[in-house]
Parts: structure tokens; sequence; C-alpha cells
């Protein structure tokens, strides 16, 4: 049967009223995962670099996650030689916003703006709608300008009536159409890789904060100890 | 006369060092029996210290220009050493001080604080709280994201409800028709030098006139009404150096690790201190859907959105906004109760402070939160019905307080003070 090739993904929809109102899938990212970073970092100068700029982010930040000036320089930069640069693009913004209604936003902390899950599920819910002037429409951001990138690797998914509920139309799904050069599971996992990249890139020096962190709390523990009995020892005459 | 020694008698025949420090420090005797709550005057200087020295450091690293401002504040996350750290105690240290401050507030309102002889101290220090919403208001525009943006643009244009003169006070204040560059600057300049003058002025007074009539304490009662007749300080007294100094440190430490922790581990703390949406760039073409403030700001939004409009002006929500923050300034004149202290004072008075304190409390949630979250009974929301009633209460506990205080039963006050 034709219908059970079809990959149903679990992602219900309000016929009304989809302004990102839906259910957010949990991202499945680690910050300690340096490859996956890595990993996500190949992704995203390559389908997301040529629009969208990381003004903030510097390509020799990326020697943080063990990666080489070399190996950065020859696997990851393509829109300029010098290390200290940011990730910018060469689209200018009148362009852009003339292209797709607006311009495409900078990448550097949208990942603390939107956090992972709603990342993880706007680069997952891109479906077919021949009613947007790009083709595509997204569940977590309808309407969206941006076209789906990545349908290569994905896919093209539509949107059609839940196969359990007879008639029903305001139950909604994204059913797999055609099927691009991933794996559904494939492709779950560049996304959640390119989400951590996301992630790491919003705040580099997450892992210091935290490790310093716990320098602090145990420094302050620790002089907890004589400045308490400091004080009970000049309190003790004190009725 | 050791060479110290001698120094230290140079000084003081030109400067009063060693009488200072004797009369406000090792010679001010405040009450021995202080609790909990008295840790959070000190802790307030000492987050104003931090305050201004993580400040100075960010004003060295940050550009006051719309057009750079947001990049700037990135810049300091990333580009500048240790810039991370700066940042993050100055965000934390921010919502930390409106913590440490209403605490020592409720302190205040608990033990009588703001009642004879100490009305001067209390309007010093609401003076002092208006000064700090100002400083948070004027700081928060400058990260220049698209809360920063749209929350000054709310702010603003609640001077603009005022009638008559509304209009042009608002144009005033931003210095343009909408938030700008303009606004960034002059904002930029009251936040880093004009307020924190004042504040620091404002602080300097608030311990002059606390040193003048000493302090009161959880009992409520004059420890210099029993003075030690062979050494002249009050029985009841110890020096503040050494024994509140070395306790304050005790403060300090529980403190700086509460702190800490926020700072390293939780720094947007879950939203309510560096708001998500401000990790857009301002963007004046777009109005976010949901316009929250800070949380130390929401009791007061929110009672602002439970007013309703009436001869088509919005003034009236402005107004009682205006008025829940300078009635504090009547406080030492609306308790008539024989007693400064909740510990002596009757039932009346500690319901009617629960109450207060719940709807603060209630109302500083439901200013977070958008007016139709909890759905609506016929055309109105629910979370406006009940800010109306937390509004009333929250009135309630001042404008009733006249009655309720005199007619409440209290038990006498101690002679000394208890424990």
């Amino acid at each position: 049967m034709k219908a059970a090739r079809f990959f149903i993904l679990l992602i219900p929809l309000a016929a009304t009223g989809a302004t990102g109102e839906i259910k957010l899938d949990r991202a499945p990212v680690d910050p300690r995962d340096a490859v996956s970073i890595q990993r996500g970092a190949q992704v995203f100068v390559n389908y997301c670099l040529s629009c969208h700029s990381a003004e903030a982010m510097r390509y020799n930040r990326l020697e943080e996650l063990g990666l080489t000036e070399q190996q950065i320089k020859d696997n990851l930069m393509f829109t300029t030689d010098k290390i200290g640069d940011t990730m910018t693009v060469a689209m200018r913004r009148a362009d852009a916003k003339s292209w797709f209604g607006v311009p495409p936003p900078d990448l550097s902390v949208i990942a603390r703006a939107r956090g992972a899950d709603w990342l993880y599920t706007y680069l997952r819910t891109f479906y077919r709608d021949d009613t947007r002037e790009t083709g595509w429409n997204n569940l977590a951001f309808s309407n969206v300008g941006m076209p789906h990138v990545l349908y290569e690797l994905q896919g093209q998914q539509e949107l059609k009536p839940h196969p359990q509920s007879e008639g029903d139309t305001s139950d909604q799904t994204l059913v797999l159409q055609s099927t691009g050069k991933l794996s559904p599971e494939d492709y779950d996992k560049l996304t959640a890789d390119l989400v951590n990249y996301l992630v790491f890139m919003s705040e580099p020096a997450r892992e210091t904060r935290i490790r310093i962190g716990y320098a602090v709390l145990i420094f302050l523990g620790a002089l907890f100890v004589p400045v308490y009995l400091l004080k009970k020892e000049y309190w003790k005459d004190v009725h | 006369m050791s060479k110290p020694q001698a120094l230290l008698h140079w000084i003081d025949e030109r400067f009063p060092l060693t009488a200072l420090w004797k009369s406000q420090v090792s010679e001010y005797y405040a009450p021995k029996n202080f609790n909990f709550w008295y840790y959070f005057g000190s802790l307030a200087l000492l987050v104003l210290v931090i305050q201004i020295v993580s400040g100075i450091f960010l004003t060295m690293n940050y550009k006051p220009d719309a057009h750079q401002a947001f990049q700037s504040v990135e810049y300091i996350m990333r580009d500048v050493e240790g810039g991370w750290f700066i940042r993050y105690m100055h965000s934390t240290g921010a919502s930390m001080f409106f913590i440490v401050v209403y605490l020592h507030m409720f302190r205040g309102l608990m033990y009588g604080s703001y009642r004879k002889p100490r009305e001067l101290l209390w309007l010093v220090g609401v003076l002092i709280y208006l000064c700090m919403m100002a400083e948070a208001f004027f700081g928060y525009l400058l990260p220049w994201g698209q809360m920063s943006y749209w929350g000054a643009q709310v702010i603003v244009n609640l001077f603009g409800a005022i009638p008559i003169i509304g209009d042009d006070l608002a144009v005033w204040i931003r210095g343009d028709y909408v938030v700008s560059d303009a606004t960034l600057n002059r904002f930029f300049a009251f936040h880093v030098i004009a307020i924190p003058l004042v504040l620091l002025a404002l602080v300097v007074v608030h311990l002059m006139a606390l040193h003048e009539v000493g302090s009161n304490n959880p009992d409520g009662i004059e420890i210099k009404k029993n003075i030690n007749p062979a050494t002249g300080h009050p029985l009841d007294g110890i020096p503040f150096h050494p024994y509140y100094t070395i306790k304050d440190m005790v403060g300090v430490v529980v403190f700086l690790a509460v702190f800490s922790f926020i700072m390293f581990f939780a720094p947007e703390m879950g939203g309510y201190f560096l708001e998500y949406n401000n990790f857009i760039p301002a963007d004046p073409l777009q109005t976010p859907p949901h316009i929250a403030p800070v949380w130390y700001f929401t009791p007061y939004y929110a009672m602002l959105r439970a007013v309703p409009a009436f001869v088509h002006t919005q003034f009236w929500g402005v107004l009682v906004m205006g008025v829940a923050v300078l009635i504090f300034f009547l406080l030492p004149w609306l308790d008539r109760s024989p007693a400064k202290s909740i510990r002596y004072k009757g039932p009346y008075f500690k319901v009617a402070l629960a109450v207060f304190v719940i709807s603060f409390l209630v109302l500083g949630w439901l200013g977070t939160q958008p007016t139709a979250f909890l759905g609506s009974i016929g055309k109105t929301e629910i979370a406006v019905i009940l800010a109306r009633v937390f509004t009333l209460l929250y009135f309630a506990f001042f404008l009733l307080m006249p009655w309720y205080s005199r007619i409440d039963k209290t038990i006498p006050e101690p002679e000394r003070v208890t424990g």
C-alpha cells in the first residue's frame, strides 16, 4: 500500500490560528557533544550562511570545539580568509527584503530568542503550500518568508488530514510525499546537530561560565565556615 | 608614636577620620536583637556597589548608538575579556537589587520602621526606590532588544496619557516622535550619570538619617530609652563594629552564593531576569505580540492594565499606577497603632499585611502574562478581573490603615528588647 510508505510525523495542528501555537518537539541538544556541534557548524555554513549572517560569531571561536585553524579554513570558511572575521553574508539587506519580504535575521543569538525546541521543530515542519510565493509554509512559523532550503535532504512534506480522523479536517498532520537524500531519522539528527550549533553560537562562553560557577560556589562554601565561626566567636558574649 | 599612628594623628588634625569612624561605626550602637530581615539593608548597599563597578566596565565597551548597541552587547559577551562575567553580573544585579530592596521594605512594614522618629528615613527610602525604578527603566533600553524598545515605548506613552500636556511631554522625554537613537543617547546619560548621582546622594542621606535616629528593631521599641548610666550607651545596644560588620559578612557570603548560582547557572532566570525576546534586535516596525516589562515592574503594570478607560482616556490607569508607588510616602501618617512592631500589633494588621503581600505577588505574576491567559467571562478577561480585585486590596492596605490600626487589639510593648 502506498500510504504505508508515508512517514507520518506526529505533529497535530489546529486548522485555525497556527501562529506558532503548536506543541514543540524537544530538541536533543547536548552542549558537551563537540562533534555534533562541529557537524552542525558544517550544515550552518553550507545551508544557512548564504542568506543568514552571524555577525557576532568569529570563525576562530570554533577552535573551542577542538578544531584547528587550518581545519576551520579548509572546511568551514567560504566567505573570507581571515580566521578572526565574523560570519557575514554578501547579500545586501535591501535585496533580501525584496526577495523574501523580510531580510533574513542574523542568527548569532537566535537560539536565545527562540529556544532550541522551537528551532528544532521549525526546521522539521516545512510543508508544500502553493498559496505562498516561495511554495513553502511552516507549522511553527506560519506564512514564513523563508523557503525550505533543506528540502533536498528532507524531501517534501504536505499537510493532510490525519488518517485516523475521517472527515475531521481540523486534525491535520504532515506527510512526507517525496523522500529526500536523508532518511527521516538522519534528517532529525542533522537538524539536531544544527540546533546544537546554533545554541553553542548563541553563547560560546556558556561552558566557561558553568565551569567557573562551580569554582565560585565551592570557594564561597569554604569561605562560609571561617566567617560563620568568626561571627559565633564575636557574638558569644552578647545575650 | 608609631608611624601609622603618627599618620592617623596628622589626618585627624585636618579631617575627622577617627571621629567619623567612631561615631558612625565602632561606637554606633545598634539594637542587639536584629534578625534575618536586617541583612537586606547592608546587602542593598553591596548590590549598589556591584552595579556601579560592573556598570563602569560595561560603559567602557558599550556603544549607545541605535545601530551598534545590540551588537556591542554581544561584543561584550564574546570578545571582551571577562565581558560575559561583567554583563551577567550587571543583569543579575539589577533584579537582585529589587529583590533585596523589596525584602528591606517588607522588613520596614513588619516592624514599623517608618514610624516616628523615622519618618524622614522612610521618605528618603521611598525616594531611593523611585530612583531605582528610573534607573532600571533607563538601563533596560540600552541593550536595544525588542523588549527594551517596546517596553520603553509603552512606558513613555504612559506619560502621553496625561491630559493636555501628555503628547508634548512624551516627545520631550523621547527627544523624537518614536523611541530612537536620540532616546537611546539620553537614556544612556540618565542611566550612567544623572540617576546614579542622585541615588548615591540619597543613600548617604538615608544612612545619615538612620544614624541620627538609630536603628529600629524587631520589637519596635527605642533602645535609647534604656541607657547604661555607667557607660552612657544603650543597655540593649551593641557597637555596629565589630558585631554587625562580622554578622553582615555571613549574610554577604550566603547572598553571594545565591547571586553566583543565578549568574553562573541561570543568568536568564527562565526569561525573568533576561527576557528571551530581548535577544531579538529592536525593530521599530514590528510590535511584539506580548510586551511585558521585567518582573520588578509587573505589579504596577498589572494595575495599569486593570483600570478601564473612562471618559475616553487611559489616564486613570496611569494615575492608579503612579499613586500605587507614591502612597508609600504617606505610610508614617496612616498607621495609628500604639505598637510599632508586628509582634505587638493585633490580628487586623497581620491579616492586612498578609493580604498586601499576596496582592503584590499576584499582581506581579499577572503582569508577566498576557491578559487573555486565563480566558474570559463574557467580554471581560479573568486576569483583568483578578488584577482589579488585587489592586483594590493593595490600596485597602494603605487607605483603611488609619481605621484598622486604631481599633486593632495590641499587646503592650516590652520595656527591653526580647531575644
